[in-house]
């Protein structure tokens, strides 16, 4: 309707005939009724189905093993030594044996595993600053209170990185062998790589150097109390790997949802024979720099070794998960059916 | 009580301190933050997050950053501050618009112009045409004659015929003498301000004599001077003080049932808010026993903790991260879908009335949905089912009956049938009428006619108004009046002008000036009224027009053959619903005349027993008159009523009638409009006189229609509202076979209301179909719906259009004035108003209807949404040791209910329809749902509550299974914290917007574009926020930086947001298909009869819509419609100064009809 038009008149107040203020805007008015809701449930039954079942070929073809070191074999006591606080210092290492029955084909990843370990608890969550790590120097002298009670240490020097978090890093390292008719082999893995991209390149940075060196510039700050070095000394001969971007930190300050999560330790180096294909069947070996204490939480830790699909790791749960719905889906289509047979079929209800 | 003194001591300039400026603005630019935030945190919820927000800064406590409250609680209070800031600016406005007119005001022997704030009580101020009146005064003096001011009070009471008001004698003579005003001194003692428009009381002392001053005395700020050249008042109130603004107090705020339903909800959701909040602390102070305290090696306790109080303080951040089941927008979205609806309704063209350029108006604009679950309608009938338009139809002169019966034939009336008036100059063009023989016979020269005629002409009030000659118009104090004098002038006898003394009349083309010697006023005893004129011939006669059995006990004998030819005509008029008025004329000798008039003189200026003499004397006058003949005037029916009632009861909506009418009339128009019918098994009629009679004929009514129905009535108590404080007491409906109407009239539903009648009367007149009170009062008028509202508890509405209708619109759940004849105090004090009754069956057929509908699918989703939100929440707690951890980024915490669906759901509710109007008023059947609360109850709260926790469980148990064990496809990491809360945050909007989807049945443009734009604006305000840019800017308040890049490109979590919508969505469209099939509702019906006939539209383009023909029986009954007129103020003899009439006519009315 015309804006001019003019405000005087007999019709002076008569509402504008527009289809907005009249209520008449064309619609689409659909309707579940039996041709559009029987098809489609039908449809997305067999969808579902066709989904399930090629999820879980896709799945079939990973593979996955956990092998649960807490108490296990020699770790048993590494486990007791690590229950008395006072022995934090001392070093302890054990071995743990298992066997591959299957060849790992493709990439193989090797994961820590925890247990019962909450990195999801409100306060050990916001007990970081992401502020230091992204190297703001500001934050790396006077980190947020948020840190507390891991923000300064006893004598007032502040900590990097700061927080409960970064204090709990997981600290066991593993040395992989595997035992051919040749001998052992160590496993060659990969220790890079294993964050995100965003986070190695974005989330967290190292303070600037200015032509300094890394402990040059972490100078007046002090290691977390659970670590055994400084931050400046993860990884003392690649800079890329060092300080606030070294990839075990990066990969422990990305906290699980969940008390159960693994994380990423590395992955099989396939340049060398014979790891080309992947791992190989057979006997294998673990050494563990037996460090993080779990018995205070009723823990568990191990390690895990997986092959991926296009679709991650091994995980059956969506694939039967669809292929359930499927069937529920297809159970109601016929409960609907019947229905529409028995009551809609004919219009009685519907009449008037 | 007298307890204003303004003594006016104008010599000595003593001017008093209370100034005439008004204020209704509320706040100013340093009262308006801190009143306004006041005002606003007196609403529960508001107040509920401003709590939310202080818990949040205590940071043992805060599991959500403030911002997650703080924003949306900041933009709801600007919101609202924003409103009320512009309307205060626009009353500041107005104020200083109106504070800064001028008026002329005496200052020290000499008028000046003043502002109006600066006006103060005891000012004379003078005033002139077409000004507004500055405040309230008592008027001194004026230029008309007998000291007559007219006002129109538009402004008042939104009347706009004028109104006369009249100085005293003492204070008029002064005239416009500046020198006497100047020196006047007087004292004035009345009562303290009020709002009583038509009450004053005072006296005016002058010169040791007192006055008593009465509302005829005082102008009333808010009036418009008219058709006086000026006046002088004495300032008695001023400002805030006037009856004007103390007007305009308070309004009764009326809340709809579901407000209340939705406050007991509320209350009920923090309820269940605290029992969660309890569950979850002791789990926690459990947690804490047994892991947590092992924990602590990696997350010491803060200092002063232990975990006891760590499980208190979990209590209270859990009520924060919980705090979504009471949303915060909830209220705000509610008052702008109602806004929204509101304005529907305001647009409406086919609720406007071109005829008197009104378009419907929805005054109060928070009861929309209300107007859905209208059980019962209380209707007015006078202006509201009828027109309020007279037209003489048909009379009865000297026994002979003229006028033909136009009804049932109204459609085809040929245009040859008409009389043709063409004759007469003066004549009105818009009179009709169907019968030559009447015209013939007074061109004839037919004496009696002439009589007739003359008397029409004569005896009345009414005042003409000549703008342009030969234009006349007549004011006229009620539509019957007009209509006589109308026909008067038609055939011949033109009423022109009038002065206090004379009355000029154009008989048949030739001027006739008749001296005005007395008028006999109507009141509603005498039931008649007379005027006294002498011809120039000097032959003095009496006329007098009334009820038949009043005139006919005072005609002389000689009449009685044609008293009785006339009473079978009067019957033949009666049953067609026309109203009836009797005349008769006596001749009058000279010196009977003088004497008489003498006694009146004595008697009209008597202190004592004034109207007690003047009584007599007119019972002495008239009597032993010669009956002349009878007048018939029809009371027309709006178009429509019967149509729309008939529709209205298909809804099943009872419709009452309550009238101040008498039982005859109100039995005539209920017939003619089709809530009486002959088809009824029985029409009771109740009009015993005593409480016992009424009783009885109540009983055995009851006995008649529900015989077996149990002597006492079941009365359910229940207790209802918040805490269950208010006791409800329903009584049941009654199942009757057949259909009964009532009628009742004033007298005895006077006794019917008692407390111990009541229930006796609610319970019979329930029964019936039809109930018609005749004969109420006002007051009455409002128990009745208060009766209903109390032991039914139905919603009612009450429909009216005059000032007597004002207590039932306010007492009724919904209020709505017509616009039309009589006034606009009913509108005023309404919720709704529109020009025609047949607007009604819109009102609430569509707009009711849709309003509901759509309230109540907003309520149903909003709560969903909330509740599956929040619930998620709940079984994180399970996995993250009950630490108050929130599932959600605390971004999208702060978005979700704001931003990412709050406009869905707004398009949902301003434009779903489930069938259009067209189908609506096809199916009037469509509005039983909501009389019956189906949409939103507390079961379907329960429903959807059940169903929100199952959406809740796949929403959280689903997205958990598929990533808590698995890897990327390069093996990082999915399972963390931040790729969880958006995998979940992301499942849940996907899935309450295919609900949405599934909810929304009339797709328009604005739906597709709010529900696409809104998932379109999460991911952009994800990806935006996730950004590194926004992240390098404040790394604390953004730590989700790259989440989305990582973790949206994975199929394995687009596989489970499609798995989580199948499983959400699924089983709703299952019990929808099912429930639609097996129990169809009549929307379901509907719905499919509207999508058969779009499939066969060449069948049919519209739906058939019946066309009834009303059938119309002979009824008797008449009515007078009348007040008391100004008859002795036009005659008044006892005035001084008398000035040359002017050449332009008076013209006045009466104030506020008192007619029902």
């Amino acid at each position: 309707m015309g804006k001019e038009k003019s405000k005087s008149g007999p019709l002076a107040r008569r509402p504008d005939n527009s289809a907005f203020k009249q209520q008449r805007l064309p619609a689409w008015t659909p309707m579940l009724t039996a041709s559009t809701v029987l098809p489609s449930f039908y449809l997305l039954a067999l969808i579902c189905m066709l989904l399930g079942v090629w999820l879980l070929l896709t799945v079939q073809n990973t593979q996955e093993m956990k092998v649960d070191y807490t108490e296990a074999g020699s770790c048993n006591l590494c486990f007791e030594m690590r229950k008395n606080v006072s022995n934090a210092g001392q070093k302890c290492t054990c071995m743990i044996m298992f066997s591959i029955e299957k060849a790992f084909k493709g990439d193989v990843f090797i994961y820590y595993g925890l247990r019962n370990f909450h990195q999801n608890l409100r306060r050990y969550m916001d007990s970081r600053d992401d502020g230091q790590m992204l190297g703001r120097k500001s934050n790396l002298k006077s980190p947020s209170s948020y840190c507390k009670p891991f923000d300064v240490d006893e004598k007032g020097v502040p900590i990097a990185p700061c927080g409960a978090v970064a204090n709990s890093m997981f600290n066991d390292s593993f040395i992989l062998t595997y035992y051919t008719i040749n001998g052992p082999t160590v496993v060659p893995l990969l220790r890079k790589g294993l964050t995100w991209y965003t986070d190695k390149n974005v989330k967290y940075r190292n303070p600037k150097m200015d032509n300094l060196t890394l402990p040059e510039v972490f100078e007046g700050t002090t290691r977390p109390p659970y670590w055994q070095k400084p931050v400046y000394q993860l990884d003392p001969f690649d800079p890329n790997n060092n300080g606030f971007i070294n990839d075990d930190l990066l990969v422990w300050m990305r906290e699980a949802a969940f008390p159960n999560f693994k994380k990423l330790y590395g992955f099989l180096y396939r340049a060398n024979k014979p790891f080309t294909k992947g791992l190989p069947a057979g006997n294998y070996s673990v050494a563990i720099s037996y460090n993080f204490p779990v018995q205070y939480f009723k823990g568990r830790k191990e390690v895990v070794l997986t092959t991926v699909s296009w679709f991650g790791g091994q995980n059956h749960f969506l694939p039967i998960a669809y292929l359930v719905t499927s069937g529920l889906i297809l159970l109601t289509a016929v409960v609907l059916t019947v229905v529409w047979w028995k009551f809609g079929k004919d219009g009685k209800n519907m009449a008037d | 009580l007298y307890d204003n003194v303004c003594a006016v001591d104008v010599k000595a300039n003593n001017r008093f301190n209370y100034n005439n400026a008004i204020r209704t603005s509320k706040y100013n630019i340093f009262t308006f933050l801190p009143l306004n935030l006041f005002e606003q945190f007196r609403r529960l919820a508001n107040a509920y997050f401003l709590f939310l927000l202080i818990l949040q800064m205590i940071p043992q406590v805060s599991s959500l950053s403030w911002f997650t409250t703080a924003v949306p609680l900041a933009i709801v209070l600007s919101i609202t501050a924003a409103k009320d800031a512009s309307d205060d600016i626009n009353r500041h406005k107005c104020d200083k618009q109106v504070n800064n007119r001028e008026v002329e005001v005496l200052i020290d022997g000499e008028l000046k112009k003043e502002k109006w704030m600066d006006v103060q009580v005891g000012d004379i101020i003078k005033l002139e045409n077409n000004e507004f009146v500055t405040a309230d005064l008592l008027l001194l003096s004026s230029s008309e004659p007998l000291n007559l001011v007219y006002v129109e009070t538009a402004e008042l009471d939104g009347e706009t015929n004028l109104k006369v008001k009249q100085a005293l004698t003492v204070t008029g003579e002064m005239g416009d003498s500046i020198e006497a005003l100047a020196t006047f001194n007087g004292e004035v003692l009345c009562e303290p301000p009020n709002n009583c428009l038509d009450k004053f009381k005072g006296t005016l002392t002058v010169n040791g004599q007192a006055y008593s001053l009465d509302n005829d005395r005082v102008l009333l700020r808010g009036c418009t001077l008219r058709n006086t050249e000026w006046c002088f008042g004495l300032v008695l109130f001023g400002g805030p003080d006037t009856k004007l603004m103390q007007n305009c107090g308070k309004t009764v705020f009326k809340r709809t049932s579901i407000d209340h339903l939705m406050n007991i909800l509320v209350l009920a959701i923090f309820g269940f808010l605290a029992t969660m909040c309890a569950i979850l602390s002791i789990c926690n102070a459990i947690w804490e026993a047994n892991e947590g305290s092992a924990f602590t090696m990696f997350l010491p306790r803060e200092p002063g903790v232990s975990g006891s109080l760590s499980s208190f303080l979990t209590f209270w951040s859990y009520v924060i991260v919980l705090n979504t089941v009471v949303p915060i927008s909830l209220y705000v979205s509610v008052e702008i879908i109602r806004l929204g609806n509101s304005f529907f309704i305001d647009w409406d063209r086919k609720m406007y009335y071109p005829k008197n350029n009104t378009p419907a108006q929805a005054r109060t604009t928070t009861l929309n949905e209300e107007l859905g679950q209208i059980k019962y309608i209380f209707s007015d009938k006078t202006g509201t089912l009828t027109q309020n338009i007279m037209t003489f139809n048909k009379c009865s002169i000297n026994g002979k009956a003229y006028g033909k019966n136009n009804r049932g034939e109204r459609v085809h009336i040929l245009k040859d049938f008409l009389v043709d008036f063409s004759w007469n100059q003066l004549a009105d063009s818009k009179f009709i009428f169907h019968d030559h023989s009447l015209v013939e016979t007074v061109r004839e020269g037919n004496p009696e006619a002439h009589a007739f005629f003359r008397l029409l002409a004569l005896c009345h009030t009414v005042m003409p108004e000549e703008k342009k000659e030969g234009e006349l118009i007549y004011q006229a104090q009620s539509p019957d009046e007009g209509a006589l004098v109308t026909a008067a002038r038609n055939f011949g006898f033109v009423f022109r002008s009038r002065t206090p003394e004379s009355i000029t009349v154009i008989e048949m083309g030739r001027k006739v000036v008749y001296e005005l010697v007395a008028v006999l006023d109507f009141n509603n005893i005498r039931k008649r009224m007379s005027v006294i004129v002498r011809s120039p011939k000097g032959k003095t006669t009496l006329y007098c027009k009334g009820a038949d059995t009043i005139i006919y006990e005072r005609l002389h004998p000689s009449c009685s053959n044609l008293m009785k030819v006339t009473t079978d005509h009067l019957n033949m008029y009666a049953g067609d619903g026309l109203r009836t008025l009797v005349l008769a004329f006596k001749n009058l000798e000279e010196n009977y005349m003088e004497e008489w008039r003498k006694r009146h003189n004595e008697a009209s200026t008597a202190m004592e027993g004034r109207e007690e003499r003047l009584e007599e004397l007119y019972e002495e006058i008239e009597k032993d008159m010669t009956l002349l003949g009878a007048t018939a005037v029809e009371d027309k029916l709006q178009d429509g009523v019967p149509q729309t009632i008939e529709q209205l009861a298909k809804a099943d909506i009872k419709i009452w009638v309550l009238t101040g009418d008498k039982q005859e009339t109100a039995e005539n128009i209920g017939y003619s409009c089709n809530i009486l019918r002959e088809e009824m098994n029985e029409v009771f009629i109740v009009a015993a006189n005593t409480a016992g009679g009424v009783r009885r004929e109540l009983q055995s009514a009851r006995r008649k229609m529900c015989p077996d129905a149990a002597e006492e009535p079941s009365v359910i108590k229940a207790r209802a509202g918040l805490f269950w404080l208010k006791k409800t007491e329903t009584v049941q409906d009654e199942k009757v076979n057949g259909e009964y109407a009532m009628l009742i009239n004033g007298h005895s539903l006077a006794f019917a209301l008692e407390e111990d009648l009541e229930l006796e009367l609610l319970r019979t007149v329930c029964m019936c179909q039809t109930v018609i009170c005749c004969r109420v009062t006002p007051l009455q008028k409002a128990q009745v719906v208060q009766l209903v509202k109390k032991y039914k508890q139905a919603v009612t509405l009450a429909i009216g259009d005059g000032a007597n209708d004002v207590s039932m619109i306010k007492a009724a759940h919904i209020g709505v004035g017509i616009s039309g004849q009589e006034g606009m105090q009913a509108v005023l004090s309404s919720d709704f108003s529109f020009a025609q009754f047949r607007y009604l069956e819109r009102l609430l057929l569509v707009h009711g209807r849709w309003s509901y509908l759509r309230m109540c699918k907003f309520l149903r989703y909003f709560f969903y949404k909330n509740f599956t939100f929040t619930f998620v929440h709940f079984w994180y707690a399970f996995f993250c040791g009950f630490s108050a951890q929130t599932v959600y980024d605390e971004w999208f915490i702060t978005l979700y209910n704001t931003v990412y669906t709050s406009l869905p759901v707004l398009a949902l509710s301003l434009f779903d329809q489930d069938v259009n109007d067209r189908w609506s008023f096809q199916h009037p059947q469509l509005y039983a749902p909501g009389q019956q609360n189906l949409y939103f109850s507390k079961k379907a709260f329960v429903n959807l509550t059940v169903l929100s926790c199952y959406s809740s469980l796949v929403l959280f148990f689903v997205p958990w299974a598929a990533i808590h064990d698995t890897v990327r496809d390069d093996g990082k990491d999915i399972a963390d914290y931040q790729s969880f809360a958006l995998f979940a945050q992301t499942c849940l909007l996907i899935v309450v917007s295919i609900q949405m989807c599934l909810d929304t049945y009339h797709w328009t443009a604005v739906n597709n574009l709010f529900i696409w734009g809104s998932l379109a604006a999460y991911f952009a305000v994800t990806f935006t926020m996730y950004s590194n840019g926004i992240f390098v800017i404040l790394p604390s308040a953004f730590p989700f930086v790259g989440t989305e890049r990582n973790t949206l490109n994975l199929p394995n979590v687009w596989l489970t947001i499609v798995l989580t919508s199948l499983l959400c969505i699924l089983p709703v469209v299952a019990y929808r298909f099912i429930s639609m099939q097996i129990r169809p509702t009549i929307n379901d019906k509907v719905v499919q009869e509207v999508l058969r006939d779009k499939k066969h539209t060449y069948l049919s383009t519209k739906p058939p819509q019946a066309i009834k023909v009303f059938l119309i029986t002979r009824r008797s009954g008449y009515a007078f419609s009348h007040s008391k007129g100004y008859g002795d103020l036009v005659t008044s003899q006892r005035f001084l100064m008398m000035r040359p009439v002017k050449s332009q006519a008076m013209q006045f009315s009466h104030i506020a009809p008192t007619e029902s």
